[in-house]
C-alpha cells in the first residue's frame, strides 16, 4: 500500500503537471516581482558574507580589483587561522568571558521576567499595574549607547550609586566599578537584566492571560492560597513558554553581545570584558587582520548554528516542542 | 501582598530612576554639577547644556543624519517587507516553501562581521548615506509577523477584487495594505526605532564627519568621558582639568536626553500594538 503511494506518477501526468506549474508561475509573475527587492537585499547582505567566509581560509590582502576577484587571488592557507586562534592562548580567555557573561546574564536575566510577570499578575488590572509595566518596558527601546551613558554615569566615582553607598556608610571611598575586571561580568549581567526584564515579561503575561480561569476556580475550591495558586496553576501553565524561550536562549549562548561590552569596557578590564564579537572587531577591523577576524567569526557562526539545531532537536524529542 | 507591591515599586524605581538622574544632571548648571550629590532635583536649574548642544555642529549634524535615516529607512523597510510578506502569504505560490527557507536560513547562520564589511565595501556602500538604508531593508522576523497577519484575513475580501479583474499588485495596494495598517504601523515604528538607535554602522562603516549619526557622536563623547574618568581616577589629572571634564558631563547628559526623548514620546503609541504583535509572533513561531 505504502509502496504504491510512493510510486512516481506516470510520465504523461508528470509532464502535464510540469506545464501546469509553468503556467501557474507565469500567472504569478507579479508575485515574484514583489519578492525581488527582499530577495536581492538578502542575497547581497546575508548570503554575500556567507560566501565571503572563504577569506577565512586564505591570506587575504585588500586591493586587486573587486572583492571576489581579490580573495580568489589571495593565497589559500587552509585552517591556518583557526589553528592560530586555538593555539595563541586568546581562545581560552575569549571563550571563558563569552560563556561567563552570557551564562551569568541567563542566570539572572531569565527568571527575572517570569517573577515580574507573576507579580504584576497579582496586582490585578489597575492603574498601578499599567504604570509599572509601561515604565519597565522603556529601557528595552533605548540604544545601548544611551544605556551605556546612563550606566557609566550611575557607576562613576561621583555617580548616584557611589554616593548612595557612601551615605549609607557601606563604603568609605568610591568604588571604581568600571575599572574593576572582576565586577565587569556582573555589570554586564545586571545591565542586560535591567534593559530587557520588563519587555520579556510581556510574553509571560500574554501566556498568563490565556490560562483557563476554571483552573483557578478549582484551586480556590480546594482551598489554595494565592501563593499556592501561583505555584500550582500559573507556573505549570507557563512551562511551554519557558521551555521555548530557554531553547532560544541556549542557542544564543555564544552571542554574549557586542554593544554593552564595547561601550562599557576600557583597557583595564579587557582581560574580563573581551568576548568573541569584540575580539573579532578589534583584530579583524581595527588591526586589519581580515582573514583572522573572518576565521574567528566563522568559528562562532558554526558553533552557534550547531547549538540551535541540536538544542531544538533535543527539545523536540524530550518535550514534543520545537521552534520549527 | 505587601511584598508584591514592595517588589513592583522597587522594579519601577530601578527602571525609572536612571532616566530621572540623567534628566536632573542635564538640567543643572555645569559648574554646580561638579560638586556632585545630585540625585532627585536640580540644585541650580539651568538650560545652558541644551543651549550648548544647539550650538554644537557635531551634535546638530548627528541629529540631522539620524532624522534623515529614520525618515527614509523606515518607510522603505515597510514597503520591502510588506511586498514579500504578501507574496509569501499566498500558499499556492509555486516554490513558496523553498523561497521561505531562503529567507529563514539567514536567521540561523550568518557570515560574520569581516565578510560583511568586505561586501559593503565591494558594493561601494562604505562611507555613504546608503549604508544606513539598503542593508536594513530586510528583517525576517518582521516578515513572519506581517505574513501571519495577512494569512488571517478572510479570503472573500481578495476574491471579490479578483472577480472585478484586479491583478495581484492591485489587490496588494487597494485591498490588503489598507487592512494591514495596524501591523504595518507596528513594524514601521520598530524599524524607525532601530534606525534611530543604530550606532555601529555609523561608527564603523562611515568616516566622513557629516555622515555621523547622533548615536555615533554620543559614543565618541562617551569614550572621551571614560578616558577622563579613568585618568582622573588614577590621579593623573590636575584639578582644573578634572573640573572641566566633569562639567562636560551635563552636556553629555543633555545629549543623551535628546537621543532618548523621541523614544519616550513615541513608544506609548507603540505599546498597544507590540503587545499584540509579540503575542502573535510568539504563538506563530
Amino acid at each position: 500500500m505504502e509502496a504504491s503511494l510512493k510510486k512516481p506518477p506516470s510520465p504523461a501526468i508528470a509532464t502535464s503537471r510540469k506545464t501546469g506549474k509553468w503556467k501557474k508561475m507565469k500567472q504569478q509573475k507579479i508575485l515574484y516581482l514583489m519578492i525581488l527587492p527582499a530577495f536581492l537585499c538578502t542575497l547581497v547582505f546575508a548570503y554575500g558574507p556567507m560566501f565571503g567566509l572563504y577569506m577565512a581560509f586564505t591570506n587575504y590582502s585588500p586591493g586587486g580589483g573587486s572583492f571576489f576577484g581579490s580573495f580568489f587571488h589571495s593565497e589559500f592557507v587552509g585552517a591556518q587561522w583557526f589553528r592560530y586562534f586555538f593555539e595563541n592562548g586568546d581562545f581560552y580567555k575569549i571563550m571563558r568571558n563569552t560563556l561567563a557573561q552570557s551564562l551569568l546574564s541567563l542566570l539572572i536575566g531569565f527568571p527575572a521576567p517570569i517573577v515580574l510577570a507573576l507579580l504584576i499578575n497579582e496586582v490585578g488590572g489597575g492603574l498601578f499595574k499599567r504604570f509599572v509595566q509601561t515604565v519597565s518596558y522603556l529601557p528595552h527601546f533605548i540604544s545601548w549607547v544611551i544605556a551605556a551613558n546612563i550606566i557609566v554615569t550611575l557607576l562613576s566615582s561621583q555617580g548616584a550609586i557611589n554616593e548612595l553607598l557612601m551615605a549609607l556608610h557601606l563604603v568609605d571611598k568610591p568604588i571604581q566599578f568600571l575599572q574593576n575586571g572582576h565586577a565587569f561580568w556582573g555589570i554586564i549581567a545586571l545591565s542586560n537584566t535591567w534593559k530587557d526584564m520588563g519587555f520579556n515579561a510581556i510574553i509571560y503575561l500574554a501566556a498568563i492571560a490565556g490560562i483557563n480561569p476554571e483552573l483557578y476556580e478549582a484551586a480556590r475550591v480546594d482551598g489554595a492560597s494565592r501563593w499556592r495558586q501561583m505555584w500550582n496553576v500559573t507556573l505549570p501553565s507557563l512551562k511551554p513558554t519557558i521551555v521555548i524561550l530557554s531553547i532560544l536562549a541556549v542557542g544564543n549562548v555564544l552571542n554574549a553581545g557586542f554593544d554593552q561590552q564595547y561601550l562599557l569596557q576600557n583597557t583595564t578590564v579587557l582581560e574580563y570584558s573581551d568576548v568573541i564579537d569584540t575580539y573579532t572587531y578589534r583584530y579583524g577591523l581595527q588591526n586589519g587582520m581580515f582573514s583572522y577576524g573572518a576565521a574567528v567569526g566563522l568559528f562562532k557562526s558554526v558553533i552557534a548554528f550547531i547549538l540551535v539545531v541540536a538544542v531544538n532537536a533535543w527539545s523536540r524529542k524530550v518535550n514534543q516542542q520545537s521552534l520549527y | 501582598m505587601a511584598f508584591v507591591y514592595a517588589f513592583l515599586i522597587l522594579v519601577f524605581l530601578v527602571t525609572f530612576y536612571p532616566f530621572w538622574n540623567i534628566l536632573v544632571l542635564s538640567l543643572n548648571s555645569a559648574d554646580d554639577a561638579v560638586r556632585g550629590g545630585l540625585y532627585l532635583w536640580p540644585r541650580s536649574f539651568s538650560l545652558q547644556s541644551y543651549q550648548e548642544i544647539l550650538k554644537d555642529q557635531e551634535i546638530l549634524g548627528g541629529i540631522k543624519v539620524t532624522l534623515l535615516r529614520t525618515a527614509i529607512g523606515a518607510p522603505l523597510t515597510v514597503l520591502v517587507i510588506s511586498l514579500l510578506a504578501f507574496a509569501l502569504s499566498k500558499k499556492d505560490l509555486v516554490g513558496n516553501k523553498l523561497i521561505s527557507l531562503f529567507f529563514i536560513f539567514t536567521m540561523y547562520f550568518g557570515g560574520g562581521l569581516i565578510p560583511y564589511y568586505m561586501i559593503l565595501k565591494s558594493v561601494h556602500l562604505i562611507d555613504t548615506f546608503a549604508v544606513y538604508i539598503f542593508p536594513n531593508l530586510m528583517n525576517v522576523f518582521f516578515v513572519i509577523i506581517v505574513r501571519s497577519f495577512m494569512q488571517e484575513l478572510p479570503a472573500e475580501v481578495e476574491e471579490s477584487a479578483k472577480i472585478d479583474g484586479a491583478n495581484d499588485f492591485q489587490i496588494y495596494v487597494r485591498v490588503v495594505l489598507p487592512i494591514c495598517v495596524p501591523v504595518l504601523v507596528t513594524i514601521g515604528l520598530f524599524s524607525a526605532i532601530n534606525q534611530w538607535n543604530a550606532w555601529f554602522d555609523s561608527y564603523v562603516f562611515t568616516y566622513k564627519s557629516e555622515l555621523k549619526t547622533l548615536q555615533a557622536v554620543l559614543v565618541k563623547i562617551l569614550n572621551q568621558y571614560q578616558t577622563q574618568e579613568f585618568t582622573s581616577a588614577s590621579g593623573q589629572l590636575a584639578d582644573s582639568a578634572k573640573r572641566m571634564s566633569v562639567s562636560s558631563e551635563t552636556i553629555r547628559m543633555a545629549a543623551t536626553m535628546v537621543a532618548t526623548l523621541p523614544i519616550v514620546l513615541v513608544y506609548p503609541f507603540l505599546q498597544r500594538y507590540f503587545v499584540k504583535g509579540m503575542t502573535l509572533g510568539a504563538v506563530k513561531s
